[in-house]
C-alpha cells in the first residue's frame, strides 16, 4: 500500500506517472503468463550465473574413458564424445547463449530507439533512415545474420553484431510509429513552445513515452536471438568450440544423435525453455503495457 | 489506386539501391585482404594479384561500386569461385528444392495457423484457447533444427517411415517427392504455424469486439455467417500483412532445415559457400534474395490496399 501513500502526495499531478507505473507493475505481477515466464527466465539466469558453483566441473575437461555415458547419478545429462559432462556444458552454454540474447536485445533496442526517434523528429531524415531499414528488412533475418557473421568471422562478437543489425529495423519502425503519435500530443507541443531544444524534446519527452511497445519488442528479440544464435552456431558460423553454446553443443551432438541422444536433447530443451519463458514474459508485458498492441 | 501503386513502386527504388550497396559492402567487411582470403593460404603472390584484378579490388572504392552497379544493370550477379558457374545458374539449379520446401511449408501453415488462431479467438479465455495458444507458443519457442533432428530420429531411424535425407525431384514421381519433402516442410512450418496462429487470434479478437459484429448478431445472422464471413474476412486483411514475414521466415528457416535434411537447395548452397569462403557466391545469393523480398513486400503492400479499401497511405 506504500504506492498509494506515495501517489497521494501534495504534488498531485507530478506523481501521476509513478502511480501509473505502480499500477502497471501490480497488473504485471498478477498476470499468469508473466509469472510463469519470469520464473523460467530467472531460473535459467540463476543457473547460468552460478554455473561454476552448481557443477564444480571444468566444462572442457575431457575424460576419454567416460565417453558417451548415458544420464546417471554422476552425470545427470550424460557425457559427450570427449567424455565431457553435458550438464556442465549446458550450464556454461546458457551463459553464452543468454548473454548473446540479452546484449542483442538491448543493443538493437537502443539503436532502434535512436533511429526511430530521429526519424520521427527530423522529417528530412525520415525517408532515408526508413528506406535503409526497409532494405535491411528485405533480407530474411537469419540470412542477413549469416552473411554478416561470415564476413566478420565466426566469433561471439560477430554473432552479436549480426543479430543486432538484423533486429534493429523492427525496433526502429515501432519507435517511429509511436513517436509520430506522441510528438503531436499537447504536452510535447507545449514543451516546444516553451523553447525546449530538439534533443530535450526527443529524449526527455518523446522517447520515454514511446518505449512501452519497444520494451515488448525487445523481450521477443531476446527470444529470437537465442533461437538465431543456436541456428548460426549449428551451421558452424556462430560461437566456435570448445566454448560451449547451446547451438554448438547440438551441432556436435548431432553426428551421434541416434546413439547418444542426450548430448543434443538437453541443450535443445534449454533453448526451448529460455525462448518459452521470454515469449511468455513478452506476452505479459504486451497485455499490460499496451493492450492495443497486438503482434505475434 | 494507380497513384498508390506508382508511389509504392517509387519507394521501392531507393530500397533496391540500398540493398545493392549493402550486398556490396558485405565484401568490404571482410577483415584483411579479400583477395588473400579468396585465393587461399597457399596461393602465390601472382595468384593473389590475379584474384585482385579479376574482382576489381585494385581499383578505388567508388569505382568498384560503380562497376558493381554496372554489372547489376547488365544482369550480372557474379560468379561462384568453388562451382565455376554464375551465381544465377547455381541458384536456378537449386531453386526447385527451396521453392518446394518453402511452398509446401506455407501451404501447411496457412490453413492450420489461420484455423487455430480463429478458434482460439472465438473460444477466448476457455480451455480451447489456452490449449491452442499453448501449442502455438511452443511452436515459436522450440528451435526448428533441433526438433527436426529429433523428428529424423523418430520417423526415419526408429519407425523407418520416411527417408532421413535427400531430395527427389517432382518429375521422378509426386509421391516420392512428397515423401522426401513432407518432414522437412512440417518441421519448417512449426514456427510459422505458431506465429500465424498468434497473429490471427489477436486480429480476430480485434474484429470480434467491434460494433458491426454486434450488429450482425443482433439482426439475427447465424453465428456461422457472422464469424465465418464478416469477422473472418476482416481478420484476413490483417493476416495478409504477415504474408511477407511468413515467406521471409520460410526462406530463412529453409537455410537451416536444408542443412539438417541434406536437401540440395539454395540455403545449403549459401552455407557451403560460407564454409568454402566463396564470398562472391554468398554476396550474389544475398543480393538476389534481397531483390526478391523487395518485390514480395511490394506485392504484399499492394495486395493489402486491394483487400482493404480503407487503407490510404499519405
Amino acid at each position: 500500500m506504500t504506492e498509494i501513500a506515495l501517489a497521494t502526495g501534495p504534488a498531485g499531478g507530478a506523481v501521476l506517472a509513478p502511480r501509473r507505473r505502480f499500477i502497471a507493475l501490480r497488473r504485471l505481477a498478477a498476470h499468469r503468463s508473466f509469472q510463469i515466464g519470469l520464473c523460467l527466465v530467472l531460473l535459467l539466469a540463476v543457473a547460468a550465473i552460478f554455473a561454476p558453483v552448481i557443477t564444480g566441473i571444468d566444462p572442457s575437461a575431457m575424460k576419454v574413458r567416460l565417453r558417451f555415458k548415458p544420464p546417471s547419478e554422476a552425470f545427470p545429462f550424460g557425457t559427450d564424445s570427449f567424455g565431457r559432462d553435458v550438464l556442465t556444458r549446458v550450464l556454461y552454454g546458457a551463459r553464452v547463449s543468454l548473454w548473446i540474447g540479452l546484449v542483442v536485445a538491448v543493443m538493437s533496442g537502443v539503436c532502434g530507439a535512436v533511429i526511430g526517434v530521429l526519424a520521427a523528429q527530423f522529417r528530412r531524415l525520415d525517408a532515408p533512415l526508413m528506406r535503409l531499414m526497409d532494405a535491411l528488412m528485405s533480407f530474411p533475418a537469419i540470412l542477413l545474420a549469416l552473411g554478416i557473421t561470415a564476413a566478420l568471422g565466426p566469433r561471439m562478437e560477430s554473432v552479436i553484431i549480426a543479430l543486432t543489425v538484423a533486429y534493429v529495423p523492427a525496433g526502429a519502425r515501432i519507435v517511429r510509429a509511436s513517436a509520430l503519435v506522441v510528438r503531436e500530443l499537447d504536452y510535447v507541443q507545449a514543451a516546444r513552445i516553451a523553447g525546449a531544444s530538439d534533443l530535450r524534446i526527443m529524449f526527455r519527452h518523446i522517447l520515454p513515452n514511446s518505449v512501452s511497445p519497444l520494451l515488448v519488442q525487445m523481450t521477443f528479440v531476446f527470444a529470437y536471438s537465442i533461437l538465431a544464435e543456436a541456428a548460426l552456431s549449428f551451421l558452424g558460423v556462430g560461437v566456435q568450440p570448445p566454448t560451449a553454446s547451446w547451438g554448438n553443443i547440438i551441432a556436435e551432438g548431432r553426428d551421434y544423435a541416434t546413439e547418444a541422444w542426450w548430448v543434443m536433447l538437453f541443450p535443445g530443451l534449454g533453448i526451448s525453455l529460455a525462448a518459452l519463458g521470454l515469449n511468455l514474459l513478452g506476452d505479459g508485458l504486451r497485455d499490460v503495457l499496451d493492450p492495443r498492441l497486438k503482434s505475434g | 489506386m494507380i497513384r498508390l501503386t506508382l508511389l509504392k513502386l517509387l519507394q521501392a527504388v531507393p530500397v533496391i539501391l540500398i540493398v545493392s550497396v549493402l550486398a556490396f559492402l558485405l565484401m568490404s567487411l571482410l577483415p584483411g585482404d579479400p583477395a588473400v582470403l579468396i585465393a587461399g593460404d597457399q596461393a602465390t603472390p601472382e595468384a593473389i594479384e590475379q584474384v585482385r584484378r579479376n574482382l576489381g579490388l585494385d581499383r578505388p572504392f567508388l569505382e568498384q561500386l560503380g562497376i558493381w552497379f554496372l554489372h547489376l544493370l547488365q544482369g550480372q550477379f557474379g560468379s561462384s569461385l568453388m562451382l565455376n558457374q554464375t551465381v544465377l545458374s547455381a541458384m536456378a539449379e537449386r531453386l526447385p528444392v527451396t521453392l518446394s520446401l518453402a511452398g509446401l511449408s506455407i501451404a501447411i501453415t496457412l490453413p492450420i495457423g489461420i484455423f487455430a488462431g480463429s478458434v482460439a479467438a472465438y473460444y477466448r479465455q476457455s480451455w480451447v484457447d489456452s490449449l491452442v495458444m499453448g501449442v502455438a507458443l511452443l511452436g515459436v519457442s522450440i528451435p526448428g533444427f533441433w526438433i527436426a533432428i529429433l523428428s529424423v530420429i523418430v520417423f526415419s531411424v526408429i519407425l523407418g517411415w520416411l527417408p532421413s535425407s535427400g531430395y527427389v525431384p517432382i518429375d521422378q514421381g509426386a509421391i516420392e517427392w512428397l515423401r522426401s519433402m513432407i518432414l522437412p516442410a512440417i518441421m519448417l512450418s512449426l514456427f510459422q504455424i505458431g506465429f500465424l496462429a498468434r497473429m490471427t487470434r489477436s486480429a480476430m479478437l480485434d474484429v470480434l469486439s467491434q460494433d458491426f459484429i454486434r450488429t450482425a448478431r443482433s439482426k439475427g445472422l447465424s453465428e456461422w455467417v457472422t464469424v465465418g464471413k464478416h469477422a473472418f474476412r476482416n481478420a484476413l486483411i490483417l493476416v495478409i500483412t504477415t504474408m511477407g514475414i511468413l515467406v521471409s521466415t520460410a526462406i530463412g528457416g529453409s537455410v537451416v532445415i536444408e542443412q539438417v535434411f541434406a536437401l540440395p537447395g539454395i540455403g545449403r548452397l549459401v552455407v557451403q559457400g560460407i564454409l568454402a569462403r566463396d564470398y562472391p557466391l554468398v554476396q550474389g545469393v544475398m543480393l538476389i534474395y534481397g531483390f526478391a523480398f523487395v518485390a514480395i513486400n511490394l506485392a504484399v503492400d499492394l495486395l493489402y490496399t486491394v483487400a482493404d479499401p480503407r487503407v490510404r497511405y499519405d
